[in-house]
């Protein structure tokens, strides 16, 4: 990995953004009204709406207000909701950490889980087990979030059980404890699809390197069966693994916007779909850049991973 | 053909796309009950003998309401990956021919627009478009549409340096001719694979748009919308999300795995 290879890639990451703002930018434009009658209401007069238009600089042609958009954006005015009364940097800002919280906790939960469900259905393929895991993978695909998430309430956060916070979020300075346990829920429901997604890549990954030369070397080398399978197979599985859970953190971000909205977690995804069913625009253009911009370092965090993981990955 | 019968993934996924079809097709003459019809005397009734399913919190049948919106809820799946396939196949097709500048922007674009999040990218769409299935179908369909023409993309490219390319250029077959002949049928097979599987995608998120509110409105027979409307009552009856879930659960299961055969069958490399 060069410094040049980095500086390349953060100019894509950029380029990404800039289409990526301009697509957000062009989205909002093309919405029925715009953000003076937002902000002033449907009982507005006509003088009203006009001298808010034109305070906003909504009458100038769509690249000035474009630019003008970005510069502020770039500048780090992100303006003010109008529904919420709070600037928007903050308020995403918030958001973005809370999201964060429950994106680490997930992907640190499908790691932890889906390693050993796929190595041990590598050693074991064909049997029983490996038969079972292959099922409930397929199923755990095919259930949408907020599915499982709505099962999960009513299983175990239901009156009768109430063993779980049925929703909400509590700050990690109110007790860890109520903290960790409104975690469970929203973490469990995301880690579901990424588990079986993951699982089985890693499956498929330890059973094609358990069956190469330099596993068979190291059998003749008299080693023991536990070292081979954790240090010489398992290292070379979970580059490709990085690279499918890389992959995979567009879906999960797509999964926080019906978690969050399930379980009442303040977070990003939460936000976002409260600024599309309230049209607060600044909000949603801040929000999906954010999404967009964590999607693309996360990738970025991947490629890093995985030339750190496998010597022969290089990057120049 | 036979292969694929062999294969457990392919049985077990063709019957399940088998019996949505037939609820697909014939839902309107299974339904025991207009899905409409209020039973005010059975309401959230569990599974009975005159309800099969039992009844929802106006005392409609889950099972009518069920096979009746098999419709809205499959076709709304095959129609936006169907559209998102056409687009997608075209752009991918247009930059992997083209090569050179055309390519180079037409793939910095989709680069852009495939950072976000496929849900978050439909949900914008809708919001421009407005509430609705119709809509929600659209969105669906340009959510998928730069994903897709990367995957037709990068077949075009694969298959351009191959012999029998090479060679009917040699013999002097005009681009169109080229493009329709001999990329387009080799091409085909991985977009299917992968449309497969993205119908299963779209089901799901067509479901999860009708659970938002932004898809299918009342009083629709959509599965995501009645999860959605019957949350309040599942605490005491839990077969009211139960009967939806596990239809969603079935079409987007049977699309999965027939998906995963079609690959194994026609690309015996990724066979595992």
């Amino acid at each position: 990995m060069t410094a040049g290879w980095l500086l390349r890639r953060l100019g894509t990451i950029v380029l990404v953004l800039l289409i990526v703002s301009f697509t957000v930018f062009g989205i909002t434009q093309l919405l029925p009204g715009n953000a003076a009658v937002m902000i002033l209401g449907e009982f507005a007069t006509a003088d009203q709406r006009h001298a808010m238009e034109l305070a906003m600089g909504l009458n100038d042609p769509w690249y000035q207000q474009y630019g003008h958009w970005l510069g502020n954006i770039l500048r780090g005015d992100w303006g003010m909701s109008a529904g919420l009364s709070r600037p928007v940097a903050s308020l995403v800002g918030d958001a973005l950490g809370r999201s964060a919280i429950l994106a680490g906790a997930t992907l640190v939960t499908v790691c932890l889980v889906a390693t050993p469900i796929g190595v041990a259905g590598a050693l074991l393929r064909g049997t029983v087990f490996d038969l079972v895991i292959g099922l409930v993978a397929y199923l755990g695909a095919s259930v949408p979030e907020f599915v499982t998430a709505t099962l999960l309430l009513v299983v175990v956060a239901g009156p009768d059980t109430g063993w779980l916070p049925a929703g909400g979020f509590t700050p990690a300075a109110d007790g860890l404890g109520q903290f960790a346990l409104h975690m469970v829920l929203p973490v469990a429901t995301l880690s579901l699809i990424l588990v079986a997604h993951l699982s089985r890549q890693i499956r498929s990954e330890m059973g094609e390197v358990l069956g190469s030369d330099y596993i068979r070397a190291a059998q003749v080398k008299g080693l023991t069966r536990t070292r081979i399978v954790l240090v010489h197979a398992l290292r070379n599985a979970l580059a490709p693994a990085v690279a499918v859970l890389s992959l995979d953190v567009g879906y999960l971000l797509g999964g926080i916007l019906v978690v969050e909205e399930v379980f009442a977690w303040p977070g990003l995804g939460r936000l976002l779909i409260y600024a599309v069913q309230n049209r607060d625009l600044v909000v949603m253009q801040a929000a999906t850049l954010v999404m967009a911009a964590a999607y693309t370092m996360s990738n970025l965090a991947a490629d890093i991973i995985i030339a750190k993981l496998d010597p022969r990955v290089h990057y120049a | 053909m036979r292969d694929l019968f062999r294969q457990p993934t392919f049985i077990v996924g063709f019957v399940l796309l088998s019996l949505v079809a037939i609820a697909v097709i014939f839902g309107p003459w299974l339904a025991p009950y207009d899905p409409q019809a209020f039973h005010p005397r059975a309401r959230l009734q569990p599974p009975s003998a005159a309800f099969l399913l039992g009844t929802d919190q106006f005392g409609r049948d889950l099972l009518s309401r069920l096979l009746i919106g098999a419709r809205a809820t499959v076709l709304f799946g095959v129609g936006a990956t169907a559209l998102g396939v056409a687009a997608g196949g075209l752009i991918g097709l247009v930059a992997g021919v083209s090569a050179g500048a055309v390519d180079a922007v037409i793939m910095r674009i989709l680069d852009g627009l495939v950072a976000v999040p496929d849900l978050l990218f439909a949900l914008l769409i809708v919001t421009i478009l407005g509430n609705g299935m119709q809509n929600a179908l659209l969105a669906v369909a340009i959510a998928f549409t730069p994903g897709l023409a990367r995957i037709a993309r990068s077949t075009v490219l694969s298959l351009r340096g191959r012999d029998y390319v090479l060679a009917a250029r040699a013999r002097g077959e005009g681009p169109a001719w080229v493009i329709l002949c001999e990329v387009l049928p080799n091409a085909i097979g991985p977009v299917i694979i992968e449309a497969t599987i993205r119908v299963a995608f779209a089901v799901m998120i067509g479901a999860t748009l009708g659970f938002l509110g932004l898809g299918a409105q009342p009083p629709s027979t959509e599965w995501g919308l009645m999860i959605a409307s019957a949350r309040q009552f599942m605490a005491r009856n839990i077969w009211t999300v139960l009967v939806p879930s596990v239809a969603i659960a079935m079409v987007a299961l049977g699309f999965n795995l027939l998906g995963d055969a079609l690959r194994d069958h026609l690309d015996p490399r990724a066979r595992r």
